[in-house]
């Protein structure tokens, strides 16, 4: 007996295919955070404030199964016309220009993943157990604004507590014998004081060698660098601004879409752009309203001449600076025993216990060790 | 009565009169999203897992762009559960009707078939929904991450089952009796000892009566699903349970499996045969449901001259009627009960059907060019069977445990002729240590046949 029940109650309820989807995703994020790195290198990442997610091309992650080696030639069961060695399929490249029909016929798909850059780099902060940035002492006390304090009676509408309204008239009601629901004297109305509040500003400059000597490896990676350096900065301030300055024997100031594209074929006069930071943090970043950040990268290969001039103008710059970083790039095959003139000049102003860190960034592999230094050097100085 | 309860009961009586024999079936109308999930799962309930995220977004594409329709699935069982996708019409309905007759009534009697059956009653789909459930308490009670885990590796090693074992398999004996003392015969006695040597001394009482405790394997075992269930150092019991869980399925897949040339074309040759000898069928009815079956049943796709891959449903069908014609129902319901694919397709399929349906084999070489290789019958049967040996799975056996409770598994490379596909072994290796809680190596050939040890 063939019955035939036109119910379909409980498959609509939920999609297991889309929940086993979703917990894929899941996982291909998890995958896709122990990469970043390497994939946040390509993009334009740095700011774009109303753009704050990046999107990463992923596969789809394999359920790894038992598997023979791919044999030399494969071999299957078909059907149809044709004689031995006749060709069904030509080889594969020749036959990209006249677009495939069918073919293989399981088509890969492709899929990005979405990520917010906040995420990512709340992941990597925990990850990576960075400490929080502080705010400069002294500039701790200088933003007034209006915070809230305390209740009155009386006030503009806007500002009542309705929460608080209630609260007093359950009070009034609860002694009186033949209560009204709400009189006049249980509104209660939010106050606000003017307060001086820490200041949450912050200024990042960040300076670029580009000499001739830097390649494109090594700006690649000081752009790396740059970019978590600023998210970490971002984490903590609520404006922050940015600043990119580029030199070789000059320095400009560059937006960031031309900053890492921006090359010269000069020398490396490194005062110049020390100097720079300071006119620029002096007019616009008063050190009393910011807390300014300054990071530079360059190959360390400073011309011998300008040797005194860079270790004043950086001393002083230094003097302004919640802190100043140095990343020192350069893969391993150039990386010197000795020290650079930048690593030695930003060394001693260290020494002299300035806000300053120094890193070497050889490679990729680098970055998170650079990175979780400068901030636990950082927390250290405040 | 709609106009398809009529057409099914009647179809349905019609397919008695012709001697098929069947447990009840159970038709629901089931809506394409499910429909796309049991093609995804296999079964309309079944354990979550990422994995089947992926095949889903797969199958989605695949049916956006009109690859795949899918009419009808059936679950053998007592009864059988069908669902019918409610977007077929009428016609197709009274196909798909006759079509399901036909699966219901292999799964009946085929021996595979019906040797799960009777392991395992007939209800899968209600056990897998089940184990759906216990996996679901499974996940509240220790987290998704470690139950995750434990399917990663039960999933992986899906197709490690001895499909010629018992499903509810017991432990190895813990203990071998003594060996057997040879019987001494004259032959024995005269030459056993040389002239002038000493009488042998006998064995120690006590050592030669104690049983051998056994050995863990005692010997390859290739059913590894039961084998880490079982064997696995700390395994805990829910762990175990979702081992045993993917087995039972694993099994009720097996049939499906082996089968499908033979039941796909069984079904197809019903479908065919009851419409065809249906005179309550309106005659508009019949054209389109025959249409609908030439659609199904038809070697190539619409336009192409050649397919680099055998439709079984057109195969199946092509064999059956040959049988039916050549040697009568009696004897293709005789095939029908005691082959599998690999039985049908080297006995039945002869170089006049070959040569009729223009079976071939091709090599793919590299660059991805695809030749005709040969049209040698021999050659075309083994192709078609190659990926149905051991559940379409390499080789893998559980041979040793180690003294510190590490696992070594063997490939045999031999039998399947080449090694593994070293980085997705150690995959399944890593899968397969975090239920095992001990290192797993495995040893295969690398693809210049050296041996090469994988560990994880």
């Amino acid at each position: 007996m063939i019955r035939i029940a036109a119910e379909t109650p409980w498959y609509e309820l939920f999609s297991r295919g889309a929940r086993d989807w979703l917990r894929h995703n899941q996982k291909v994020r998890a995958a896709v955070k122990e990469s970043l790195p390497e994939l946040l290198a390509g993009a334009d990442l740095i700011s774009r404030p109303g753009n704050r997610t990046v999107l990463v091309p992923v596969k789809f992650l394999e359920h790894a199964r038992f598997r023979l080696l791919d044999p030399q030639s494969r071999q299957g069961a078909g059907q149809g016309k044709g004689q031995p060695g006749d060709v069904l399929q030509p080889a594969r490249e020749e036959s990209d220009s006249q677009g495939r029909a069918g073919g293989t016929g399981n088509g890969e798909i492709k899929f990005v993943v979405e990520l917010k850059i906040d995420e990512i780099v709340d992941w990597l902060w925990e990850e990576l157990k960075l400490p929080e940035l502080k705010p400069k002492r002294a500039a701790t006390l200088d933003e007034p604004d209006y915070v809230r304090e305390g209740w009155d009676k009386r006030g503009a509408r806007s500002r009542l507590d309705r929460r608080r309204t209630m609260k007093e008239a359950v009070k009034r009601r609860s002694i009186q014998t033949d209560p009204v629901a709400i009189v006049n004297d249980d509104l209660r109305f939010r106050q606000l004081v003017k307060r001086a509040t820490p200041a949450t500003n912050a200024a990042v400059l960040f300076a670029l060698d580009v000499s001739g000597s830097m390649d494109e490896a090594q700006r690649r990676l000081a752009k790396q660098f740059f970019f978590f350096a600023l998210q970490g900065i971002r984490r903590q301030y609520s404006k922050v601004e940015t600043l990119f300055l580029a030199h070789a024997a000059q320095a400009w100031e560059f937006d960031e879409s031309q900053f890492f594209q921006a090359s010269s074929s000069g020398g490396t006069v490194t005062s110049c752009v020390a100097q720079l930071a300071l006119e620029v943090v002096q007019k616009r970043f008063d050190p009393s309203r910011y807390n300014t950040y300054f990071f530079y990268a360059s190959d360390g290969e400073n011309a011998a001449e300008d040797r005194d001039e860079a270790r004043s103008s950086l001393g002083e710059l230094a003097g302004l600076l919640n802190y100043a970083g140095y990343v020192e790039t350069g893969g391993v095959a150039t990386f010197r025993p000795r020290e650079t003139q930048l690593a030695e000049i930003f060394g001693e102003l260290k020494a002299k216990g300035g806000p300053v860190g120094v890193s070497h960034l050889g490679s990729q592999e680098d970055i998170w060790r650079t990175i979780r230094e400068f901030f636990t050097e950082q927390s250290k100085n405040d | 009565m709609t106009e398809l309860d009529e057409y099914a009961e009647r179809i349905e009586s019609l397919a008695h009169r012709l001697g098929l024999d069947y447990y009840p079936v159970d038709f629901e109308m089931a809506p394409a999203s499910l429909m796309t999930e049991i093609a995804v799962y296999g079964l309309p309930i079944r354990m979550p897992h990422w994995s089947f995220g992926v095949r889903y977004i797969h199958q989605l594409v695949h049916q956006s762009m009109g690859h795949s329709k899918i009419f009808e699935v059936m679950f053998p069982g007592d009864p059988c559960r069908a669902f019918l996708m409610d977007t077929n019409s009428l016609a197709e309905n009274a196909l798909v009707t006759a079509h399901v007759v036909g699966h219901a009534d292999f799964s009946k009697n085929n021996l595979l078939f019906s040797r799960f059956h009777e392991m395992a009653g007939g209800n899968i789909v209600e056990k897998a929904a089940a184990h759906a459930q216990r996996i679901q308490q499974a996940i509240e009670a220790a987290g998704l991450e470690r139950v995750e885990a434990v399917l990663d590796a039960a999933l992986a090693l899906e197709s490690h089952v001895d499909v010629g074992g018992e499903l509810h398999r017991a432990r190895y004996p813990e203990f071998i009796a003594e060996k057997k003392k040879s019987t001494v015969t004259a032959f024995h006695q005269r030459y056993s000892q040389l002239p002038g040597a000493s009488e042998p001394e006998a064995l120690p009482l006590g050592l030669q009566l104690s049983p051998q405790r056994t050995r863990v394997p005692p010997h390859p075992e290739y059913d590894l699903l039961w084998f880490i269930a079982n064997y696995a150092p700390e395994l805990e019991q829910w762990e175990r349970d979702i081992f045993l869980a993917v087995r039972a399925e694993s099994l009720y897949f097996y049939p499906v499996f082996a089968c499908q040339i033979m039941n796909e074309g069984w079904a197809s040759y019903w479908h065919a045969r009851l419409l065809r000898e249906a005179d309550f069928l309106p005659q508009q009815t019949y054209l389109a449901a025959i249409k609908a079956h030439s659609d199904v049943v038809r070697p190539y796709a619409s336009g192409e001259q050649t397919a680099l891959a055998i439709n079984p449903y057109h195969l199946g069908f092509t064999l059956w009627e040959h049988i039916v014609e050549k040697h009568g129902l009696a004897h293709a319901r005789q095939v029908m009960r005691e082959e599998d694919d690999f039985g049908f397709i080297r006995n039945f399929l002869d170089r006049e059907l070959a040569e009729k349906l223009d079976l071939f084999v091709y090599e793919v070489h590299q660059g991805d060019e695809i030749r005709v290789a040969n049209r040698d019958l021999e050659a075309v049967r083994e192709a078609i069977l190659a990926p149905k040996f051991n559940f379409g799975a390499p080789r893998v056996a559980a041979v040793e445990i180690k003294p510190d409770g590490g696992l070594i598994l063997a490939h045999e490379h031999a039998s399947d002729g080449r090694g593994l596909d070293a980085a997705r072994a150690k995959k399944v290796l890593e899968y397969t240590r975090r239920v095992w809680r001990r290192p797993v190596r495995l040893h295969t050939v690398n693809d210049r046949s050296e041996a090469i040890e994988l560990a994880a």
